[in-house]
């Protein structure tokens, strides 16, 4: 699995009241979520994001409120990943429940500009920077979370694990 | 080998003699929460697994985001959780006029003990940790895999101890606590881990104290807060519930992350500036600086809308007039709350004074109706968040504080010192 994009950069805390604001809440279906998607920080987002593009961030991106609207309005929008320092745990599960990928990585985070191309093999962790020409490793993910991942998010993974 | 006490409840609850930080376990679950934000969007994802839910004792839907239903689209997500509820035979089955604000309720009623594994789609779940349990927040396809099975998958966290020593000064509460907490470990302090109070100052703690200290451990990135089990509790579970429940306290030699310890006596009443429940300021060090005058005033959700808070904010309002330049909303937790205000005067102390009285909600908590507020305008709230946008417009500033300090501010028309109301 591979993703490769143009990246929106971003700073740490991104929280989940930003990435989707409570007063869109009262509706899930995701292609509605997506276009208010970071509409309280960049109010450009959805324009300026094209189909696979990589969102890059600081620490504890996603913090605050539960809501898996978060991860399925960036996911539903087009981003392809979103590379950070560190995630919010309830985030971090959300993405992973969903299938949509998500890597750690402060190298890269470091050394990633706004509108950078970058490429990411998912099998390897490998961070291409193909306009710095440069590379990163991110962390890998424990065995249990791969096998999740493969199986395309939990509820697979519950329907496979029942037989 | 040693656990902490979190260690302890996941260890029991997967079958296993012991647990280690890192090791990722599959826990059974006692109580599965769900709201009317998170609720209906794990109905579609619940039934790609099951048509019944794994315990209708253990699986609770409370309506009290959007309630009273604030506009059609809200009013479809509570008719969907209660056909649900209703449907599936629930027995908590919760509704608008008998019921309040999820992280209030459901220890009110007794639904959750010590000793439980307990997860909520709402990330304030970390609540009822103050009642002894290991409790987490978690997104809609957890909660709806929790629904379907009864069990969830875990990384067992590793912990910070902290322990708490002497006794509050009058005007400042649990609130200040926490606050005081997270300004001094960050915004991702305790990210992925369990934040454990201990120590001779817990017994100087009520038990709404401690459910406000535990409700924001997720805004220092916690997994979980947990208190140890003392007679307060036991006292507090005998009156409210009939549930068996299970005492746990960690190993004398358990191994933490880090042990800080919180001198009580030294806590003075604190406020977070926007945009972060992190940036912690005493009241001592804003009142050095110009006023901070302000437009709005919230004592109330399930950080701070219990009756100890609604007696505080209360004790300061009486005969006094709340600033002809701030609106009030005290919004009480739950319907008990409301009528217990009721009772013993509170709530006609509040409207003499010059506040609205609201039916239990988190509305103006994450700007979703009743107190939204405008571009520019500034609040003090009892609440839980003061992110861009959390309360209504971008460019609205949140200032989160105790409900003594809300209460005071609101005479005050700015941000003032609850000890000095009077002088």
């Amino acid at each position: 699995m591979e993703a490769c994009g143009s990246v929106l950069k971003y700073g740490d805390n991104v929280d989940t009241d930003v990435i989707i604001p409570a007063r869109y809440l009262n509706s899930f279906d995701a292609k509605e979520l997506a276009s208010h998607a970071m509409v309280d920080i960049d109010p450009t987002f959805v324009e300026r994001l094209n189909q696979g593009d990589i969102m890059v961030a600081g620490k504890n991106f996603g913090c605050g409120s539960s809501r898996e609207h978060a991860p399925l309005a960036l996911k539903t929008a087009g981003v392809s990943c979103v590379i950070a320092k560190s995630f919010a745990r309830i985030f971090y599960r959300n993405s992973i429940n969903i299938g949509f990928a998500i890597l750690e990585c402060e190298e890269a985070v470091d050394d990633i500009d706004e509108g950078n191309q970058v490429e990411i093999d998912f099998d390897t962790g490998k961070i291409y920077n193909l306009t710095k020409n440069k590379e990163y490793q991110a962390q890998p993910f424990p065995e249990f979370l791969q096998k999740m991942i493969k199986a395309n998010g939990l509820v697979n993974y519950v329907n496979e694990k029942k037989g | 080998m040693s656990m902490t006490m979190t260690q302890k409840i996941l260890a029991d609850h997967a079958g296993l003699k012991e647990v280690a930080a890192g090791q990722l376990i599959e826990a059974k679950l006692d109580v599965v929460m769900a709201n009317d934000i998170t609720g209906p969007m794990a109905l579609p994802i619940f039934h790609q697994m099951a048509d019944k839910v794994f315990d209708v004792d253990k699986v609770v839907l409370v309506p009290d985001h959007f309630t009273p239903n604030k506009d059609i689209k809200s009013a479809e997500n509570s008719k969907a959780i209660r056909e649900f509820s209703i449907n599936q035979c629930l027995t908590h089955h919760m509704e608008q006029g008998k019921c309040g604000v999820e992280h209030a309720i459901l220890p009110e009623r007794g639904i959750v003990v010590a000793g439980e594994c307990i997860i909520g789609a709402d990330s304030h779940t970390c609540t009822y940790g103050a009642l002894g349990a290991f409790s987490t927040g978690v997104g809609t396809t957890d909660i709806a895999t929790g629904m379907a099975t009864g069990e969830l998958w875990f990384k067992v966290p590793s912990a910070i101890k902290f322990v708490l020593k002497g006794k509050l000064q009058p005007y400042v509460s649990g609130k200040d606590v926490i606050l005081h907490i997270i300004g001094q470990i960050g915004v991702d302090g305790a990210l992925y881990k369990s934040m454990e109070f201990v120590g001779e100052g817990v017994q100087e703690l009520s038990m709404d104290d401690r459910f406000t200290i535990c409700n924001m451990a997720i805004e220092a990135g916690a997994k979980n807060g947990i208190f140890p089990v003392d007679e307060k509790t036991r006292e507090y579970m005998k009156k409210h519930s009939t549930k068996e429940y299970k005492e746990y306290c960690a190993d004398e030699d358990a191994i933490y992350d880090e042990v800080i310890e919180v001198d009580l006596s030294q806590i003075v009443p604190t406020v977070a500036f926007p945009h972060l429940p992190g940036n912690a300021h005493t009241i001592d060090e804003i009142n050095k600086d110009e006023k901070i005058y302000i437009d709005q005033v919230v004592i109330g959700s399930c950080t701070n809308g219990r009756m100890s808070d609604l007696r505080k904010a209360a004790a300061i309002l009486k005969g006094r007039k709340v600033s002809d330049r701030v609106r009030v909303m005290v919004v009480p937790a739950t319907q008990k709350i409301f009528v217990q205000c009721i009772r013993e005067g509170l709530a006609e102390i509040f409207v003499e004074a010059g506040c609205a009285f609201n039916t239990p909600s988190c509305g103006p908590c994450m700007g979703g109706h009743m107190g939204v507020m405008a571009k520019g305008e500034k609040c003090v709230s009892t609440t839980n968040r003061n992110f861009v946008g959390r309360m209504g417009d971008t460019e609205a500033l949140i200032y989160l504080a105790s409900p003594e300090v809300a209460a005071a501010s609101a005479v005050a028309g700015y941000i003032a010192d609850p000890r000095k109301v009077g002088e």
